[in-house]
């Protein structure tokens, strides 16, 4: 572990003043599931760790009707997963949050740690992009907010300026007729991180779908919004012809790169098939 | 250049303060302050869960929590699953069922099963298997663990 | 279980609580990483970046005036480098000293004022290398060309020659039995294939430790975690230049080994830290160095080709194997060899393995070190066969089943042996004779063989007054040997198997102990524990005759545990029972022990059958196992619970290196997957049930019959798994993993 000092803050103006404070090796400590590997590693230059698990709107989850859904960053899944709320509304959550690490990471990951890591693999980003989430952030300069699928710019990259944090995300109430999934390959059945994710997201009109969303993961810098894929789904009734050619576009939107967990081939073939797999489960929950 | 910090804690129902470096890990915490030696240290990166403890009624890895954290925090460890003239029935099952031979990833499982039982007493063995795969054991093979558990479960449901 | 039939013991074959297991469930285990001793430091190890590079000089002055640290130690402090050759104690594997050979190669060592400080340091120590020309690849490394690791290495040939250039070729072995070319131009049908196995780890969750003082009077005290505290205490001493008697291993818990606990990495640098630092020193492994810088089992290249006749009678078997050493030679090429084709009763046999030595981390023992790869090849080559004979596949390995009687081509006679009964119970098994229906689901089966090791034991057992008998021991328990041990002396003296308190001592206080390995344990401590209780029953034979005031030979002690003599002057039968003759101990001439130094040769070898149903994910290329079935010769299960876990973690081990464990190397030589993250061993979520049959062929050679259990389990799982991906999905896997990136590969349409 490198040398570091650790720091609790209380809320969102101090979060704000120790970041800014401690510079660019500052960083925020959500659940630590990614920083605190990475600090020991000595993977990146951390000297401070700011932990904002102490401030209420950073661990929140709020749930009403007409607003939907607030998770704070540091909520940890496990919380996520046990909300009666979000099984009931946000399907998609509970299939991300439930196979991110083991039940011991569950206790401490959250969605804000792993959006902020940025990881091309992080499984919760199609989620969120497909649900239309966002980003709230504070910093120096006072609030902003950002659409989930704009945040990442690359791997372990992001929009969050010196100064900024990242405070709650926000998924807004499921319309009526959708649903949405969630799915990854990994090679065992737990631990491991994601050779390709995806996400799917849809909405019926008596039978035609009227609007969809879909997402890969681990098929490029960052995840992928593939508007193609929805495209070739929206504005007809679901059939195998509209599905592969969802998964067609899909394919085509991958640019992976070949490493230790898998091949290009294999993972432009994955988003494919989960693509696909997706919409099934997808279409399901929208059907009820 | 002295970094050490005074973390207090309630540690297996004792009161406990532990100086610790600000870099130190729950882990180490507990092992070189606390006298915790049951916590185990497999992976130092949250993937073998031997470190496996209860945090505030959580189950986390405690390679993965800054001892910092901790401070005011109600932990517990293997040694705090026993009372003082009984094992828990998950130990007693443990030794009956075999579910152990190098017993290094031990103290991890039964405190991670017994996170287990106390939120969902009668698993499934899926949910049991689900459960436990952050918590690798490489003597085993899992199959008297996971029966282990059932008959710790079955006398306790 | 299937037995043939069994005397009516009382102890062998029931499930006691193991003597160890109170204090394994609480926490109260001491293994090797919680000794705490007063004043002790903790270290790190510097470790090479580079894959193969001249060490041109190490500057430590920069780390050794670092706040906090207190001795930094290269090589260059090793009193001699003298240490033994082979896999246990080679000082330039500990500390490289004039080349580094793998990514992680030990350089230097650091004791500070905590673990932190100790790895800060690290940065500060200024080694400057020579980066050479690096080779991964075993074929490769054999090529003319090749980087050359050591420019004094010479090939020891089969002949005894010795090669006259430099090379990586360590070792060529070859056995030969009948004649080859002959038995394939008898064969109706020859099948020839190649496979290839990569590195793969014993992924004992322990990382390696280990705990050194060196006293001002130069005694060494060691405490780590080991598989062998004798071979830790040979190994250091040699390394160290000290006479034996100077150094003493303590025992400690030992977290798992399978093998890769036999040789010592970390002792001789903590010693030496302590050395220059006056206090006691402890150096623990990440689990990154656990992985980059233990010995993993070998990667390997291997062609095999099998003949038959139309009848299926194997005519001719014929392999050649090139085993990966890692840095230094001493692959398991030479086991490999011999196992290959063991099962199997065949004229005419040719082997030939080669011991190559290339830049990957020097490679240690691993639960049946050799045997996975090379049966793995014969395997799947007799799965072939059996298809192509339109034979079932259990059937056509009975047909050709080695017996007793059979020659190895290595030239070993088998005695009784239960290759035959495996097949049989496997055949007869539930899971067997079951139905698999269902699209892209397979079944496979395989067979796999283990000597077993025999070796020195020392035991020496004391009866106390209250009738419970402390054992002491020099053999690790990995798994439960304190129990088997126990139960074996309780059975023998005819107590309870509670009744005796097993404890492993240190080196100074039993005798020689070889290591716990070789799946001898249960079998050697067996017959320790025999014959320490026929010592113990003759002194109290003795010693009844002496209270009793008769002849000795009037005495006799039986299996029951009860004392007979003769009848006493009123006609009425003597007798004690071992607790009222120990009870009598005290005050007729003090307690009594019983000794054994055995060193048997009599192992018996051990066979297993596994059966495995698959179902494959033909989109993905993702294996999920739905049913597993380890059926083997235990000779006698001492603990059948004990014999069981060893078989379901002999699989499920097997299972990982069949699916998806594998090393990842970057082109610079480096480990890309060197965690637990993406080194990837089954989770609970990973496995069935492992569902075992333990068929029973006495060891005539033991007392009990043991025959040693827990290698060959890891043995027929990637076979078994080959063969029934290829009846899911109609691909044959020839190189492990068969992972899903790899089935995936075989299946995706070129144009996908
Ligand atoms: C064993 C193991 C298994 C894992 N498995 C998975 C998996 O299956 N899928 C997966 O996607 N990930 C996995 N991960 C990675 C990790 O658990 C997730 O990315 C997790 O969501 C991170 O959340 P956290 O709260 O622990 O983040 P932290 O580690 O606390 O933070 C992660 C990063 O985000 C920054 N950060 C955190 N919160 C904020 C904030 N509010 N504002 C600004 N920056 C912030 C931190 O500074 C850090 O750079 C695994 C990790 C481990 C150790
Ligand atoms: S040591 Fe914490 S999970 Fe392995
Ligand atoms: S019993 Fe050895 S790792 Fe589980």
């Amino acid at each position: 572990m490198q040398e570091l000092r650790y720091a609790k803050v209380g809320s969102v103006d101090d979060a704000v003043a120790a970041l800014q404070e401690g510079g660019p090796t500052a960083r925020v400590l959500a659940g630590g599931t990614d920083i605190i590997v990475q600090a020991r590693a000595r993977a990146r230059d951390i000297d401070l760790l700011v932990d904002v698990k102490g401030i209420d709107e950073v661990m929140q989850l709020s749930f009403d009707a007409d607003g939907g859904l607030t998770v704070g960053a540091a909520t940890p899944c496990y919380q996520i997963y046990g909300d009666a709320a979000v099984r009931e509304h946000y399907p998609a959550l509970i299939d991300c949050t439930t196979l991110i690490g083991g039940t011991g990471i569950q206790g401490r990951a959250s969605l804000g740690g792993n959006l902020c890591n940025s990881s091309p693999s992080g499984d919760s980003l199609p989620v969120m992009y497909v649900l239309e989430a966002t980003a709230e952030l504070a910093g120096p300069g006072g609030r902003r907010t950002v659409p989930a699928e704009d945040f990442c710019t690359g791997p372990g990259r992001n929009v969050m300026q010196p100064g900024e944090f990242l405070v709650s995300l926000h998924f807004p109430p499921p319309a009526p007729n959708s649903g949405a999934a969630f799915l990854r390959f990994i090679p065992r059945n737990e631990m491991d991180i994601a050779v390709v994710n995806a996400a799917t997201q849809l909405r019926f009109d008596g039978d035609a779908v009227s609007w969809a969303r879909v997402s890969i993961g681990a098929t490029a810098p960052t995840p992928l919004l593939v508007p193609e894929a929805a495209a070739a789904l929206v504005g007809r009734p679901l059939s195998d012809e509209s599905i592969a050619a969802a998964a067609a576009a899909s394919k085509a939107a991958a640019r992976p790169i070949a490493d230790m967990r898998g091949s290009i081939k294999q993972r432009k073939h994955l988003a494919a098939v989960y693509t696909q797999r997706t919409i099934a489960i997808a279409a399901d929950r929208a059907r009820g | 250049m002295s970094d050490k910090i005074i973390v207090s804690a309630t540690i297996n129902d004792e009161p406990t303060d532990m100086l610790v470096s600000q870099r130190d890990s729950l882990l180490e915490a507990l092992r070189a302050a606390a006298g915790a030696l049951g916590v185990k240290e497999g992976c130092n990166d949250g993937n073998c869960g031997a470190c496996s403890v209860m945090l505030d009624g959580r189950l986390v890895n405690s390679c993965l929590v800054m001892a910092a954290e901790v401070e005011g925090s109600e932990i517990t460890t293997v040694e705090g699953i026993a009372d003082a003239d009984h094992l828990h029935p998950l130990q007693q099952a443990f030794l009956e069922e075999a579910a152990l031979q190098c017993g290094i990833c031990t103290p991890g499982f039964l405190v991670a099963a017994k996170a287990l039982l106390d939120e969902n007493p009668d698993p499934s063995e899926h949910e049991i298997r689900y459960w436990l795969a952050g918590n690798l054991c490489r003597c085993t093979g899992y199959d008297k663990i996971v029966r282990a558990v059932q008959q710790a479960a079955a006398g306790t449901t | 279980m299937v037995t043939t039939e069994k005397p009516d013991y009382k102890v062998v074959g029931t499930r006691p609580i193991r003597h160890d297991g109170v204090d394994k469930v609480i926490g109260r285990a001491e293994y090797g990483a919680d000794i705490r001793l007063p004043g002790m430091l903790p270290g790190a190890v510097l470790r090479s970046p580079h894959a193969h590079a001249r060490i041109l000089g190490i500057d430590t002055s920069r780390a050794e005036a670092h706040p906090g640290v207190r001795a930094v130690v290269t090589s260059a402090d090793f009193p001699s480098r003298q240490g033994e050759e082979g896999e246990v104690g080679r000082a330039d594997n500990v500390l490289a000293h004039d080349k580094v050979l793998y990514v992680g190669h030990a350089v230097a060592a650091v004791a500070a004022v905590d673990l932190h400080t100790a790895e800060d340091a690290l940065d500060l120590i200024d080694v400057q290398y020579e980066v050479l020309p690096h080779v991964m690849d075993v074929r490769d490394a054999m090529l003319d060309g090749a980087p050359i690791l050591d420019e004094k290495l010479r090939t020891a040939n089969p002949d005894g020659s010795q090669g006259d250039t430099p090379t990586n070729v360590a070792q060529h072995i070859r056995y030969e039995k009948g004649d080859v070319e002959a038995g394939f131009a008898a064969a109706d049908l020859v099948i020839e294939r190649e496979y290839g196995t990569t590195m793969a780890h014993q992924g004992y969750i322990e990382p390696h430790n280990s705990t050194a003082y060196w006293s001002k009077d130069d005694e060494v005290t060691i405490w780590t975690s080991t598989q062998g505290l004798f071979a830790v205490r040979d190994a250091v001493a040699g390394m160290l230049g000290l006479p034996v008697k100077s150094v003493k291993v303590e025992p400690v818990e030992i977290g798992g080994g399978f093998g890769g606990k036999i040789p010592d990495y970390l002792s001789a640098p903590a010693a030496l830290l302590s050395r220059k630092t006056g206090k006691p020193v402890q150096l623990t492994m990440s689990r990154k160095d656990v992985l980059e810088a233990t010995g993993p089992t070998s990667g390997t290249h291997l062609r095999v080709k099998i003949g038959a006749k139309r009848d299926g009678t194997f005519t001719a078997m014929q392999a050649w194997m090139a085993y990966e050493a890692g840095g230094y030679p001493g692959s398991p090429m030479g086991a490999g060899t011999m196992c290959v084709f063991a099962p199997y009763d065949c004229e005419n046999q040719l082997i030939d393995g080669y011991d190559v030595i290339l830049n990957k981390p020097k490679t240690a023992a691993y639960r049946a070190p050799g045997a996975p790869a090379s049966e793995y090849g014969a395997e799947c080559v007799i799965d072939e066969l059996a298809e192509a004979l339109d034979r079932d596949p259990l059937e056509l390995r009975m047909q050709n089943s080695a017996t007793e009687g059979t020659q190895r081509a290595d030239g070993f006679t088998y005695g009784p042996i239960g290759h035959e009964e495996c097949l049989q119970a496997a055949q007869d098994s539930p899971h067997y004779q079951s139905e698999l229906s269902g699209a892209n689901r397979g079944r496979g089966v395989a067979s796999g063989f283990w000597f077993n090791i025999g070796f020195e034991t020392s035991m020496a057992a004391q009866v106390q007054a209250d009738g419970t008998v402390p054992l002491v021991m020099g053999a690790v328990d990995i798994g439960g040997s304190r129990a088997s041990a126990a139960m074996q002396l309780a059975e023998a003296l005819g107590i309870a198997a509670e009744d005796v308190k097993p404890h492993i001592v240190d080196t100074d206080s039993v005798g020689f102990t070889f290591l716990t390995g070789g799946s001898r344990t249960a079998f050697a401590n067996g017959w320790a524990a025999y014959e320490c209780a026929m010592d113990i029953r003759r002194q109290l034979e003795e010693r009844a005759a002496t209270i009793w005031d008769c002849a000795g030979e009037d005495v006799s002690y039986g299996d029951d545990g009860v004392i007979r003599g003769p009848n006493d002057e009123d006609g009425a039968a003597q007798e004690f029972s071992f607790k009222e003759l120990a009870a009598e101990l005290p005050n007729t001439g003090g307690g009594i022990v019983g000794r054994a130094d055995v060193s048997k040769t009599s192992h018996g070898p051990a066979f297993a059958t596994h059966i495995v149903d698959v179902e494959v994910d033909p989109e993905t290329g993702k294996v999920e196992i739905l049913r597993y079935t380890a059926i083997q010769d235990a000779g006698t299960a001492i603990h059948p619970s004990y014999v069981e876990g060893q078989m379901q973690g002999g699989a499920s081990q097997g299972i990982g290196m069949a699916l998806n464990e594998e090393y990842i190397w970057d082109e610079k030589g480096r480990m890309v997957n060197s965690s637990l993250l993406d080194y990837r061993m089954p989770t609970a979520l990973d496995l069935p049930m492992i569902d075992t049959i333990i068929v029973e062929v006495p060891n005539p050679g033991h007392p009990y019959g043991v025959r040693g259990v827990g290698e060959v389990p890891i043995v027929p799982p990637a076979p078994a798994l080959h063969a029934a991906i290829y009846d899911a999905i109609g691909e044959r896997m020839r190189m492990l993993p068969m992972s899903p990136t790899r089935i995936l590969e075989r299946t995706l349409p070129d144009d996908d």
